[in-house]
């Protein structure tokens, strides 16, 4: 059938299953947006109070779900609103496929009203991009993005479509997804991966090479990262830690896909890592990090890293090998493959010695009680007591996520939802709606501090409207407190700029918005607060005083080796 | 600090709009200064190859071939071992010539180095010469004396000796394709 090439574009998403959209019109996007407007039976569309905002709820969707989000921006300022959450996407491999418009086709390169170069711009931030140019190629096009944003490591993708060509028809063929591969660019894709038309496999001799490293070690740690949780791996990755018997420590973006509750758990690992964590990773003689990339956060001193073991890497990006730290063996492939495989190559080992020795150091933070203020360590059990065990809990960046990450025990992928690698201030509140809007049966908690929230609480009035309830913890200190906690122990107390020190109130702005909310100062009001916000159908806004100078601990300077902690 | 030394990197990529500037982008990403480009399409018109020269250590050339090989349009990537490849770059070099005595010194030095001239008018000589750049280098320097007004460089361009080409399906090949597998 001849379609417009707004109308390719949604059956496109159809064929992908597609059924949530995150987005925000304008003039170029136009064309997409009736299509979009015939076919709003078939696919959802949650329109935001920013661009921004609707790309980290498709992100938060992506990350929740496990599915491909999808995000719609007009030309120019639309487009660029979304850079920041393409490059929060890119850094923490999330699969979500940005659609921007682009003026005519003979207006760009003029300097045209509401005209960028945004393939240019998104170029070091996506997997790839499209600059649609035939509106016979587009559907073949969005195939391929698809598969992209899925595939491999998977991450975002945008496609940047002129108006006139989402204006122009075009014979449009259906295709069923599971085809998309055998023709087309996609297809010549996989033929020049030289994939037979089937997922590669691992490679034997690296599994067995591994599986005489973990035999003959006495001291395997384990890590578990990111690649676990996208590649939602977790129970081969639990099935490999008790067979090994080993340790496992877990990277920020890791969160989820080791259960934090488990006996073998060490905690974080890292800059703001567990002192067993970061001591076993020191003390080790066998370290496996399975979709970890060593960032500077985990790897701190890369010279020093981990320097008793002999370090494996198991990725299913080759380019990440030896990027950050060099590794002595690595195996390529799929997270849950390797490891099933890997865990049928050696008999149950036993190493109680070892755990003795590392489960000596806490794997936890003893943070201290105050008696009369609200700690955080206090209004996160009074959370974690009172909120479901399977809350979905989606944070902005610092002090607040460091203590939520600590505290909170995730059991499964998709709980933690958190940027870890770009640290996308504001990046909460949007990807927390996302998820809610992906699992609309979870309770979903958003941990924020007073600085984050008040980068994009416009999207409170995209909770509300479409009835999204989310519930927002503000870890309200009125500061940037990790900023702040920095200039404490490294700029002798020249506390420039951090204090926050103005409103507005946010109880008042959530009712603004149509929501409820309650400021508390004790455990006992946050109860009830928290009590009210699960009874009620409508998003709350809990804004919880902290003490400014309240810290996050232990604490190890970037640059600085793994146990050279400068808080304890 | 390792050595610092010139690199030469063969890349494959896909022949459409936007590849060189993604390729490009990581270098200028990392601070290094492409030292050299050159690129055109190959036997197959789909696939262009581009030759870039840079400064590096060993360490961080790697890196920035292992960057390049994770980009989707890049098809391979081979670092060129300065002593197993043969690399060829064309000058064109305009030298001011106003005697028929300098121009017969400037055609004698051409012929010496196998360059040929080009266009000749009464004020100049243009001459053209292929070679790495001991030849070229040492052209450039004869011919200071007589004042050179414009000279231009292709590019180093480089081939593997032997039977090894880029294509060869390595391990190493078969794990960057892993990272960009759709199925």
């Amino acid at each position: 059938m001849r379609l417009s090439g707004g109308k390719i574009l949604m059956e496109c998403l159809l064929e992908q299953g597609v059924d949530t959209v995150f987005g925000y019109p304008g003039g170029a996007v136009m064309p997409i947006y009736d299509a979009l407007y015939a076919y709003s039976d078939k696919l959802r569309h949650i329109l935001t109070a920013h661009e921004q905002g609707a790309s980290h709820a498709a992100d938060g969707y992506a990350r929740s779900s496990g599915k491909v989000g999808v995000c719609f921006a007009t030309s120019g300022p639309g487009a660029t609103n979304l850079v920041t959450g393409i490059a929060t996407a890119y850094m923490d491999s999330s699969p979500v496929v940005f659609i921007t418009a682009n003026v005519n086709e003979d207006l760009i390169g003029k300097d045209s009203f509401q005209e960028v170069d945004i393939v240019g711009i998104s170029m070091p931030i996506t997997k790839c991009n499209y600059l649609v140019r035939d509106v016979s190629k587009l559907a073949d096009i969005v195939r391929e993005a698809f598969a992209v944003a899925r595939g491999g490591r998977p991450g975002p993708v945008l496609i940047d479509i002129p108006r006139n060509v989402s204006l122009a028809t075009a014979e449009y063929t259906p295709l069923p997804k599971d085809e998309h591969h055998q023709s087309g660019r996609l297809g010549a894709l996989v033929r020049r991966a030289s994939h037979d038309l089937r997922p590669p496999e691992p490679d034997q001799g690296d599994i067995d090479q591994l599986a005489n490293m973990i035999k003959a070690s006495q001291k395997p740690l384990l890590i578990c990262g990111g690649g676990v949780v996208r590649g939602r791996a977790q129970d081969e990755f639990m099935a490999l830690a008790n067979r090994i018997d080993a340790p496992v420590a877990i990277t920020l973006m890791g969160g989820g896909g080791f259960p934090g509750k488990n006996p073998l758990t060490t905690g974080m690992i890292g800059m703001h890592g567990s002192q067993a964590s970061n001591q076993a990773c020191d003390r080790c003689d066998l370290l496996i990090a399975v979709g970890c990339r060593f960032s500077d956060r985990v790897g701190l001193r890369f010279g020093s890293f981990a320097q008793n073991a002999q370090i494996v890497q198991i990725d299913i990006d080759r380019s990440e090998i030896n990027k950050n730290i060099q590794t002595d063996h690595h195996i390529i492939g799929d997270a849950a493959q390797v490891l099933s495989l890997l865990s049928e190559q050696f008999p149950q080992l036993d190493h109680s010695a070892w755990k003795e020795e590392v489960f000596s150091f806490p794997t936890e933070t003893q943070y201290d009680d105050h008696s009369d203020s609200l700690t955080p360590k206090e209004a996160l059990s009074t959370i974690a007591r009172m909120l479901p065990e399977r809350t979905i809990v989606a944070t902005d960046v610092g002090q607040h996520q460091m203590w939520a990450i600590q505290h909170f025990h995730f059991s499964y992928p998709g709980q933690l939802i958190t940027s870890g690698g770009f640290g996308t201030m504001g990046f909460g509140l949007g990807a927390a709606i996302g998820a809610k809007a992906a699992n609309p049966d979870q309770t979903v908690l958003h941990i924020t501090g007073d600085g984050c929230f008040r980068m994009n609480a416009n999207e409170m009035s995209t909770e509300a409207h479409y009835n999204l309830p989310v519930i927002t913890c503000i870890f309200n200190n009125g500061t940037l407190g990790m900023v702040r906690q920095w200039q404490a122990l490294l700029f002798e107390e020249r506390y420039s700029q951090t204090t926050l020190d103005r409103g507005p109130d946010f109880v008042k702005l959530a009712e603004a918005y149509g929501l409820k909310g309650k400021r508390v100062a004790n455990v006992a009001d946050l109860e009830a607060a928290l009590a009210e916000a699960i009874a009620s159908n409508t998003g709350y806004v809990i804004d919880c005083a902290i003490d400014p100078d309240e810290r996050v601990r232990p604490m190890v300077r970037a640059g600085c080796h793994i146990t050279e902690f400068l808080a304890d | 600090m390792s050595d610092i030394k010139r690199h030469t990197l063969a890349v494959q990529v896909a022949n459409e709009p936007g590849v060189l500037s993604q390729v490009s982008r990581l270098f200028s990403q990392k601070g290094y200064n492409i030292e050299s480009l050159a690129v055109g399409t190959t036997d197959t018109p789909l696939i262009s190859r581009i030759t870039i020269e840079v400064m590096a250590d060993d360490a961080h050339a790697n890196l920035l071939c292992n960057q390049l090989r994770k980009l989707l349009p890049v098809h391979s990537v081979k670092l060129l071992e300065p002593r197993q490849s043969i690399r060829r770059e064309l000058v064109l070099i305009k030298v001011r010539a106003q005697t028929s005595e300098i121009r017969n010194e400037v055609i004698q030095i051409a012929n010496i180095f196998r360059g040929s001239i080009i266009d000749v008018c009464a004020e100049t000589l243009t001459l053209s010469l292929i070679g790495a750049e001991e030849k070229t280098e040492a052209v450039e320097t004869l011919l200071r004396e007589f004042g050179i007004i414009e000279l231009v460089r292709t590019g180093m361009i480089a081939l593997e000796r032997g039977q090894y080409t880029i294509d060869e399906n390595t391990k190493e090949k078969g794990e960057f394709n892993y990272g960009k597998h759709v199925l």
